[in-house]
């Protein structure tokens, strides 16, 4: 019996049996045929636990999300004590959090920037910017790299990969042109009809698996926008929050965007909001129609009073020098296992503690997935490039839980290898 | 209690330090990989910073504590810079060290996190020394100065951190707690990334140091005796007596309390402490001192720290121009004197006895109201009585015919330059001896069977962190299927390989 006290089930079977029957079936099957039956249950900093007891190492962490860790202990004091005062708001006035929160982040983000604009989610909040862009630039036209991810929103989807898109018969190619990235010809042909809103780019794509930015792609990219009349939209949901080792991602490449992307772990994990920087050229909507955008649990004051936290944690010198040292120790420790197995784990795409594992394999990255998951550590693959395992260690580890991931991925990782070509492993024995 | 009550009942500044702990865990695991030269380029850069600033935060010191000479902290800072760099320069505390005859190889390991506090009395001089000592064993160390003290403390740790990246320490290695309130200093002593506490300040705190359930390096306090018995020179003795008693206004735990003279010779001995600028008060200036410094038979905290002018005022008492230390007689050690326990101000218990059997009875008198275990002096010219006074006294330092505050700090002694003076099992402490870079490093002992037809291996010129023969050869396709050194096999290999793979994608595919 597994009593939770809001809710009960008999066994892990029939917790999966209900999920099909009441929730996402195929959601559902697909992780149970992947050889992930995972369900979580309690969490904890950087681990959770499945239902069944065991012990996981989230290096996942949902894009970011449990950047802090998973109930970090200073949020829940956070978002308790907001709740002696405070609820989610009424988003029609002004709002006592919401505005603290929009001051504190417009003073992180480069100077050209001056407002913050809610959503309840980073789909939403792509929409936000994606309107945002075309109320400023009066055209439809929003340019986006092939294969990426910004949501599934109504605006959002057209962003990324068809799959989605066209499932519910949402595709706009005619309003949405894909780019390869790190193309800059491809990238100024897109921008030369000088009738594109804005370029949308998360700063290192997650979904396609992190490949890096060409060093001065971004920058030059940004210039082109500027050529072209078009604006520059940085997502950065999964590279901000120091886990580039800066703040937000994009300050590292010099580009100063026009509008600026936040959601995932700016709260934690515990009271989603997202959040759009805006600047004072992208501002016109608030000051002719304030009403244009409403959303009843977009910046939800408890979410604000959080990320304010958030901030404020992310901030700290402290957490600067130790995404360095963990990053620096992530380096050093994928490298040693690069060299034991190099026409395997073929690339290592790194910026901070933004990881990309590349697997010389169509499929790797989802078999190293489950050898990863069977040796105790979570971390997903890229669902737009299956070579490339999503490895995303937060930004608070301690040396001991790094060397732990480190240790358990050499074993999943020769464990992989040995199932793709079928030849016993010298590591695996030990393992 | 769970995580998030765990969190409602932290103090305020709590979460922000203990990130300070896991900065400086960090910046262990990487100091800890560092060579002695690379350990001292550190060493002496701090060194040469906090001698540097050595005037500047003395005078800060006592303008902000209002204790203590500021000439005289200059002094101490110095000591506790280029002072305690010499005295270890050239010694390893990083490399391995290898006994042969005795067949052991030893490895040195760093505690790791020091947490350190710092008294109100000797603040900087006492930041200075935790820091050198820690960085010249290659430990993470985060100081939390007294809140009476914080301003310079906090300035002068924030220097010589900065003076220590720039020479190439880790970043984090040397960090300080701005804003210090018991409840957090009692929280960060008690954290798990704490690795060993070094306490330096009142009783109070430095059992909360050992009831942390961390280890704890802590000292109690002292109440030094100072027999001066009828071999003496008296001269020397009362000038010495009196120089240590000044120094500092006496705000060093190792100056003398209560000095203990032969009859034969405390007629003339008085006269030498006159003149060596002691002032010796009668009867009714004494009952004075009683009342007006230790008024219901406590001291007056307003005035430690200050000097001899001060105390004579405050007891309405007119002193000779140049007093520097009131002198006050008393019959009995007891613990209802007030004269007979600990005083971090310039005045000095006077108590005259028969013999040096009767001396030794009344530093025991002494120490039994305070002290136990801290320090003791004696001005004697006879060894037996030297030797007699050292086994008998529960103190673990004497110092001979030197002044105490410097002679058991160890300045002018042989024994450890220290701001922290261990008062080991007599005194409810771990460590006997000063406190000393020794102390934060452990050593793992590689030892070999005693049996002599064992031989032992030749370590000299080993490099322990690089010491790996090879690295491990990679597991490539070709060399897991076994021996493919003829490039034919390689291919039949590879074929192989690329038909496994297409089988694979076939059935990944296929899902």
């Amino acid at each position: 019996m597994y009593d939770y006290g809001f809710f009960s089930y008999s066994s892990k079977e029939d917790m999966l049996e209900r999920s099909r029957a009441f929730w996402n079936p195929n959601k559902t099957d697909f992780w149970q045929e992947s050889g992930i039956d995972l369900v979580i249950d309690r969490r904890e900093g950087y681990l959770f636990w499945d239902m069944d007891g065991r012990r996981l190492i989230d290096i996942h962490l949902n894009g970011g999300t449990y950047n802090l860790g998973h109930r970090n202990p200073e949020l829940i004091a956070t978002l308790e004590q907001a709740m002696q005062r405070f609820d989610i708001g009424n988003h029609h006035f002004p709002a006592l959090a919401r505005t603290a929160l929009a001051e504190a982040l417009v003073a992180t983000c480069a100077p050209n920037m001056r407002r913050v604009i809610y959503g309840s989610g980073g789909g939403e909040a792509i929409d936000i910017a994606i309107k945002t862009a075309r109320h400023t630039r009066g055209c439809r036209k929003i340019v986006s790299i092939a294969k990426a991810y910004h949501g599934h929103t109504g605006l959002a989807v057209g962003t990324g990969d068809d799959r989605f898109s066209k499932l519910f018969l949402a595709d706009r190619p005619d309003e949405f042109v894909q780019v390869p990235f790190n193309d800059l010809e491809a990238m100024e042909e897109a921008l030369r009809g000088r009738d594109v809103a804005a370029v949308i780019m998360e700063t290192i794509p997650a979904t396609y698996g992190f490949p890096l930015p060409e060093p001065g792609y971004l920058r030059a990219v940004k210039d082109l926008c500027e050529r072209y009349d078009a604006l520059y939209i940085a997502d950065e949901v999964q590279t901000g929050l120091m886990r580039t080792g800066e703040m937000w991602g994009i300050a590292k490449a010099g580009v100063e965007p026009d509008i600026l992307v936040i959601g995932k772990g700016i709260t934690g994990g515990l009271y989603p909001i997202a959040c759009v920087v805006v600047s004072e050229e992208c501002s016109g909507w608030l000051k002719e129609d304030g009403f244009g955008h409403i959303s009843t649990g977009g910046g939800a004051e408890l979410g604000c009073v959080v990320a304010l936290k958030v901030i404020e944690i992310c901030g700290r010198p402290e957490v600067r020098s130790m995404v360095h040292y963990i990053s620096d120790r992530f380096q050093s420790g994928l490298r040693a296992i690069q060299d034991l197995y190099p026409d395997w784990l073929v690339g290592i795409r790194q910026d901070g503690v933004v990881i990309g594992l590349e697997f010389d394999h169509p499929t790797g990255a989802k078999l190293v997935m489950k050898h990863l998951y069977a040796n105790g550590v979570w971390a997903i693959f890229s669902t737009l490039d299956p070579r490339v395992l999503q490895y995303k260690p937060g930004i608070l580890l301690g040396p001991e839980l790094v060397d732990e991931i480190l240790d358990r991925t050499e074993v999943a990782v020769a464990a992989a290898y040995a199932e793709v070509f079928r030849t016993p492993s010298r590591r695996l024995v030990t393992a | 209690m769970s995580v998030a009550e765990l969190a409602r009942h932290e103090p305020p500044g709590v979460p922000r330090a203990r990130m300070m702990l896991q900065r400086a865990h960090w910046a262990a695991t990487a100091f800890a990989r560092y060579d002695n030269e690379r350990v001292w380029r550190i060493v002496e850069a701090v060194a040469e910073r906090a001698y540097a600033d050595a005037e500047e935060f003395g005078e800060w010191a006592v303008r902000e504590t209002g204790m203590g000479v500021a000439e005289h902290k200059r002094v101490k800072n110095e000591l506790c810079s280029k002072g305690i760099v010499e005295a270890y320069r050239g010694q390893d505390f990083a490399g391995p060290r290898i006994d042969a005859s005795r067949k052991l190889l030893e490895l040195p390991h760093p505690a790791g996190v020091v947490f350190a506090l710092a008294p109100s009395t000797n603040p900087v001089s006492t930041i200075n020394f935790k820091i050198l000592l820690s960085l010249m064993t290659r430990n993470a160390i985060v100081v939390s100065p007294h809140p009476l003290a914080r301003e310079c403390c906090v300035e002068a740790a924030r220097r010589l951190a900065a003076a220590a990246v720039r020479a190439g320490a880790p970043d984090g290695a040397v960090q300080v707690v701005e804003e210090p309130t018991i409840p957090l200093i009692e929280s960060l002593m008690a954290d798990e990334t704490t690795d060993v506490i070094l306490a330096t300040g009142g009783t109070a705190v430095v059992r909360a140091a050992y009831r942390s359930g961390n280890p704890a390096i802590g000292v109690g306090p002292g109440n030094v005796p100072a027999l001066v018995d009828a071999t003496a020179d008296l001269a020397a003795a009362a000038r010495k007596l009196i120089d240590s008693k000044a120094f500092d206004n006496s705000i060093l735990c190792t100056n003398e309390s209560v000095a203990i003279v032969e009859e034969s010779v405390a007629a003339v001995f008085a006269k030498e402490l006159q003149k060596a600028g002691g002032h010796v008060l009668d009867e009714t200036e004494v009952e004075q001192v009683r009342e007006r410094l230790f008024p219901a038979g406590r001291i007056r905290l307003d005035l430690l720290g200050k000097d001899a002018s001060a105390l004579a005022a405050a007891a309405e008492l007119r002193v000779p121009q140049g007093t520097r230390v009131l002198v006050a007689p008393f019959a009995l050690a007891v613990p209802e004197e007030p004269l007979a326990r600990e005083k971090l101000f310039p005045l000095l218990g006077l108590v005259t006895v028969p013999d040096v059997q009767r001396g030794i009875q009344t530093a025991q008198a002494v120490l039994r109201i305070g002290g136990a275990g801290h320090s003791a002096v004696i001005h004697s010219r006879n060894p037996r009585a030297i030797m007699a006074y050292g086994v008998a006294v529960p103190v673990l330092r004497v110092a001979v015919n030197v002044g105490g505050s410097t002679g058991s700090a160890g300045f002018d002694t042989a024994l450890a330059p220290s701001m922290t003076i261990g008062t080991g099992f007599y005194g409810r402490s771990s460590v006997a001896e000063n406190l000393e870079p020794a102390h934060l490093v452990q050593w793992t002992r590689v030892a070999y069977a005693s049996d002599r037809s064992v031989p032992f291996d030749e370590f000299e010129g080993i490099d322990p962190w690089s010491a790996l023969p090879d690295a491990r050869a990679a597991v490539t396709r070709a060399s897991a299927n076994g021996d493919a050194t003829d490039p034919r096999d390689a291919d039949l290999v590879r074929e192989e390989i690329r038909r496994i793979v297409v089988e694979e994608l076939r059935e990944l595919v296929g899902r």
